[in-house]
């Protein structure tokens, strides 16, 4: 059976949980075959929301899913830029009775990998 | 003497700047791949040409001098930035710089406008930020004014500008002109974005009238440049609208800042020229045989621009260009327009149950105009209980001093 855990949070609570921690329960996860999938997004503020009404494509700024929708689904994408990813997210068949949410991926793994042996060597000069 | 030619070269350095900032930002935000990038860029470009053209003059294309001067002052900044931060960011963002994209041929500069401004109007940013950030980058206008001029605290408006760019560099907003299938839809919203700053100040009334004022003429300069940069049918149209409504500013408030409707205006103070403008660009859109909805209001806007008096309003005419918006653009406020057109046509008794039709499925029950259109048709029709509740209805509906001293008037002449 597959399952597919969403993550909730109150950004502004973000800064509490050390990007380092993620990485690390995530590569934990994928090493003992139970990770199949996993990316951070960006802030809510970069969402867009994509529906198709009366055959239009209607792009409109934030996540603005109406309390009566749930979550159906989700298509991970490789995208050039925001407009080719409009494009691909109108033509997701749902579009046309509830809305698409186009969030870009944060690249956690990479920032903490580049960032992660400086962090320690200035915790060590810091303290 | 050298203190004239300083002067002389600050006059020089200003002209141009006028006349060049936004398209060197422009033409740097592509360059460089960020609109804070490239800010910083231009700002520094003029205070390079502030400090050398004085001495050694102006150099022949002060264009392309410009540009390439804030693309080495931001090289420099990146790398000096890449120094303190880490030295892995440095070489992505110098191949970005370090192109050789000496692209500054006229066409590409023209075409880097047109990318700014599709990019500032993209429906992926909210539609109050993408009216400040037209007016902020494409208009050079500043925060402090576009912030005035929308009655917003100007820590709100700044922010709705930074939160923008965010959106446009963390969700990857292209630079780019929309493809030829996608330009209908993304022109629709900067053709939103120009008549809202256009409506932002016409019709605004009392205090911040004046700046609100600029507002409509900032809307006119650009919708000139739009139709200059992409001459399509609607950016005419709508071009054409806002000269034609602009036309008869003057003589639509009475000196109390009291409106004045159409058939009561004095027809003297409507500017000739704005409407001779108007008309031809009107002429201009209907002949693409691909207009649209602004074109038709720009049309309808012409006709009444073409009576001499109100009484020799082709009313004929206008039911006719109402008939082919409401196929084209169906709307209970455009119905509601053809119905008050249909009643200078034909009288008020062939009107009311065009009116009534509309308040009957509710769609419009708290839109002021439909009550007051009912109102005034009652009145005409000698109606006078039923003109008199429309009016009050419309008179609880209503934000505006100047439309609430106007209904209270008629209320009283009704009542003598």
């Amino acid at each position: 059976m597959k399952y597919l855990c969403l993550v909730y949070v109150d950004e502004k609570r973000l800064d509490e949980l050390p990007d380092e921690d993620c990485v690390a329960y995530d590569t934990a996860i994928r090493k003992n075959g139970h990770c199949l999938a996993s990316e951070a997004l960006e802030s809510v503020q970069t969402a867009t929301t994509v529906r198709i009404r009366n055959g239009k494509a209607s792009v409109t700024d934030g996540p603005f899913a109406e309390t009566k929708e749930q979550l159906a689904g989700f298509y991970m994408i490789e995208a050039r830029d925001l407009n080719e990813a409009i494009q691909i997210a109108s033509g997701i068949p749902p579009a046309r009775v509830g809305s698409i949410e186009v969030r870009p991926i944060r690249p956690i793994r990479e920032t903490v990998a580049a960032a992660g042996p400086k962090n320690r060597a200035a915790r060590v000069t810091g303290s | 003497m050298a203190e004239t030619d300083t002067a002389r070269g600050r006059e020089a350095v200003d002209a141009i700047y006028r006349a060049e900032s936004r398209r060197v930002l422009a033409t740097l935000i592509r360059l460089l791949g960020d609109f804070d990038l490239a800010e910083e860029a231009l700002h520094e470009a003029f205070r390079a040409a502030l400090e050398q053209w004085p001495g050694e003059g102006v150099p022949e294309n002060p264009r392309a001098w410009l540009v390439s001067a804030g693309r080495f002052k931001a090289i420099d900044a990146i790398r000096k930035r890449a120094r303190l931060t880490s030295l892995d960011d440095a070489p992505e963002h110098a191949e970005v710089v370090g192109e050789d994209a000496a692209e500054w041929s006229d066409d590409s500069v023209e075409d880097d406008r047109l990318r700014l401004i599709f990019t500032c109007c993209h429906t992926a940013l909210a539609p109050d930020a993408q009216v400040a950030l037209t007016l902020r980058e494409v208009c050079g206008l500043t925060t402090e004014e576009i912030a005035h001029a929308f009655l917003t605290p100007p820590s709100t408006l700044a922010q709705r500008i930074v939160r923008a760019k965010a959106k446009i560099r963390d969700a990857r907003i292209p630079y780019e002109v929309p493809a030829r299938a996608e330009l209908p839809e993304r022109l629709d919203s900067v053709l939103r974005v120009v008549y809202l700053v256009f409506n932002e100040g016409y019709s605004a009334s009392s205090g911040a009238a004046l700046t609100r004022h600029d507002l409509s003429g900032e809307a006119i300069r650009l919708g000139r440049l739009l139709m200059e940069l992409l001459p399509e049918p609607e950016a005419i149209g709508l071009l054409a609208l806002m000269l034609l409504h602009e036309s008869r500013r003057a003589a639509r408030t009475s000196t109390d800042g009291d409106i004045i409707l159409l058939d009561q205006q004095n027809r003297a103070l409507w500017n000739r020229e704005l409407i001779a403008e108007g008309t031809a660009l009107v002429e201009r859109a209907f002949a693409s045989r691909r207009f649209g909805p602004y074109s038709i209001q720009a049309a309808i806007s012409a006709v009444h621009a073409g009576a001499p008096r109100a009484e020799d309003t082709d009313w004929s005419e206008i039911v006719a260009l109402y008939e082919v918006l409401v196929r084209m653009n169906p709307s209970p406020v455009v119905e509601l327009n053809r119905a008050v057109a249909v009643a200078m046509r034909d009288g008020p008794a062939a009107g009311l149950p065009l009116v009534d039709a509309i308040l009957a499925r509710g769609e419009l029950a708290e839109y002021r105009l439909v009550h007051a259109a009912r109102a005034d048709l009652c009145r005409r029709l000698g109606r006078t209980a039923d003109a008199r509740a429309a009016y009050e209805r419309a008179l609880t509906l209503t934000q505006q001093d100047s439309e609430r001293r106007f209904i209270e008037r008629r209320l009283t002449e009704l009542a003598g």
